[in-house]
């Protein structure tokens, strides 16, 4: 255990170290991640605006307030190795990692984590400007305020461990850029980035109360905006832990059939 | 005429370079028609809401994902690559072989790389456009086609320039790929008129970034809401910029000394 929290704490330094060092990476990723949210924000308070109400339960003000935790929450939750599992597999760079005594993915979690520890403060001084300009309708409970934490963590895990195994996909075919696209596809929608689900048609809905995206993004965030019932509360810390445990069991099995079929491509 | 048969050649040999991987037309179909079905599954969803969105009624949105896509599919076409190569040319020295060539060197490193299987993306961009243009049937007249050409043009040259301009600033910073892939990252919010946007964002899509020029303007000739001053204003600004950046241009390469050995 002891050694798992060196290696951890090794990784974080080096990530910080690597990320200050490719600042515009950085930059890159903070303007997609700005960007997208405050597109779905005045797409849908233009809407809200134009019905003159509400949309399915949210008004001009109560979508602003939903983007700019959105923001928050996604900034928290994603992850980007899909893209990192395609180069490094391309490229063989992988083969030295599989090499170490320790399972890779705890690397990728410390990188991970790292580079939100410097791109936070800018994501956070970015909702507090949008705060300033759209006047969203926030009302905070104090209940709302004390689940938002572990909600927020067994969302980051569900949601790192899930694209993983996504992730493993590249150990089957070189050509991943469809399956990320599905995947895209299928955050983008039955998260509740595109909007909030309470907009989605009735189909759509019970699609993403099965799967796993929305208690990734959407449950966190109605959560911190007090739009869940105690009892919707509780379902969506199960549907999180539920999805946990089945993502680091299907994980492990996925892991060990797809090490068995590595090859790298690159030299 | 000769600009022509050389852009006709830098075609050809973009098309020979890649026949040879057949299969990578068919993952770029797949991976442009999910691109595409989600921007139309994304209005869809709006559109199940409201009858206009900023006054932008469905088949009007409809052209505009198809002028996104066109748009976006001659970027990635030839001035991306192209620019590109010419960041990576200044880094490493062989942009001296192109300055001696006898034909235009801006023209050259504006056509010399073409990635091909983004005409996948121009494709559907037609087709999507041909769809809204149906629905739209016969509230587009001559008059607003023409229009539709006219600013189409002016938004290619206006984000040529822009890209040039980005692109030569290599010759004084050498390090510039990143600036290129932001402008990829914000080319995304032209997906919606940005009309609908707040001012001050409005303007960095005008004017910072212009991806109003490229994709709102004509998809606003479409749907007959382009006023005729708005059209040479478009027209004027698109001459301004090709001027500049070729003043820029000239600037730039007087001031290479060719990087390597």
């Amino acid at each position: 255990m002891k050694g798992l929290a060196d290696l951890y704490l090794q990784q974080l330094k080096t990530g910080v170290a690597s990320i200050v060092q490719y600042r515009a990476t950085l930059v890159i990723w903070l303007i997609g991640n700005i960007l997208e949210p405050l597109i779905y924000l005045v797409v849908w308070s233009t809407v809200a605006r134009s019905t003159g109400g509400t949309v399915g339960g949210y008004g001009a003000g109560d979508f602003a307030a939903y983007y700019i935790v959105l923001m928050l929450v996604n900034q928290v939750t994603f992850t980007w190795v899909m893209y990192e599992f395609d180069y490094r597999i391309r490229e063989g760079t992988f083969s030295a990692d599989l090499l170490h005594p320790v399972h890779p993915i705890h690397a990728d979690i410390a990188e991970n984590l790292s580079s939100k520890a410097v791109s936070l403060p800018f994501i956070v001084v970015a909702a507090a400007g949008l705060a300033a300009i759209f006047h969203p309708a926030f009302k905070l409970s104090l209940l709302a305020a004390a689940a938002f934490v572990p909600a927020l963590v067994l969302a980051f895990l569900v949601r790192f461990l899930v694209d993983w195994m996504v992730a493993l996909a590249a150990f089957w075919t070189t050509r991943v850029t469809a399956i990320n696209q599905i995947h895209y596809m299928a955050v983008l929608f039955f998260s509740g980035q595109i909007a909030p689900l309470t907009v989605l048609p009735r189909p759509l809905q019970v699609v993403a109360n099965i799967l796993p995206f929305r208690w990734t993004i959407g449950f966190p965030v109605e959560l911190a905006l007090g739009r869940l019932t105690p009892i919707q509360v509780l379902t969506g810390f199960a549907a999180q832990a539920a999805w946990l445990l089945a993502a680091a069991l299907l994980l492990k099995l996925a892991w060990r059939v797809s090490v068995k079929r590595y090859s790298a491509v690159g030299a | 005429m000769r600009f022509l048969r050389l852009l006709g050649v830098f075609l050809r040999v973009g098309v020979m370079g890649e026949a040879a991987y057949p299969a990578n037309f068919l993952a770029h179909l797949i991976d442009s028609a999910l691109e595409l079905g989600t921007a139309l599954a994304g209005l869809a969803l709006i559109f199940a809401h409201t009858a206009t969105l900023g006054g932008w009624r469905p088949e009007e949105l409809i052209a505009l994902v198809g002028v996104y896509f066109l748009v976006g599919g001659v970027i990635g076409l030839v001035i991306q690559p192209g620019m590109e190569q010419l960041t990576e040319s200044v880094r490493d020295g062989t942009l001296d072989f192109t300055l001696t060539k006898p034909a235009d060197a801006q023209f050259l490193v504006s056509v010399w790389r073409v990635e091909i299987w983004k005409m996948v993306d121009v494709g559907l961009g037609l087709v999507v456009l041909g769809i809204a243009l149906a629905r739209l049937g016969e509230r587009v007249g001559l008059a607003q086609a023409a229009a539709f050409v006219a600013a189409l043009v002016a938004g290619g040259v206006i984000v040529y320039s822009f890209w040039l301009i980005l692109a030569t600033t290599a010759f004084w910073l050498v390090r510039v790929e990143n600036v290129l892939v932001i402008f990829q990252s914000v080319y995304e919010a032209g997906r919606w008129p940005v009309s609908i946007y707040p001012g001050w964002l409005r303007f960095a899509l005008t004017f910072l970034v212009p991806v109003a020029f490229a994709i709102t303007v004509p998809a606003q000739a479409i749907a007959g809401r382009l006023t005729w001053p708005a059209l040479l204003g478009a027209a004027g600004f698109a001459a301004a910029l090709f001027a500049a950046a070729r003043l820029f241009w000239r600037i730039g390469v007087r001031h290479y000394s060719g990087a390597s050995s």
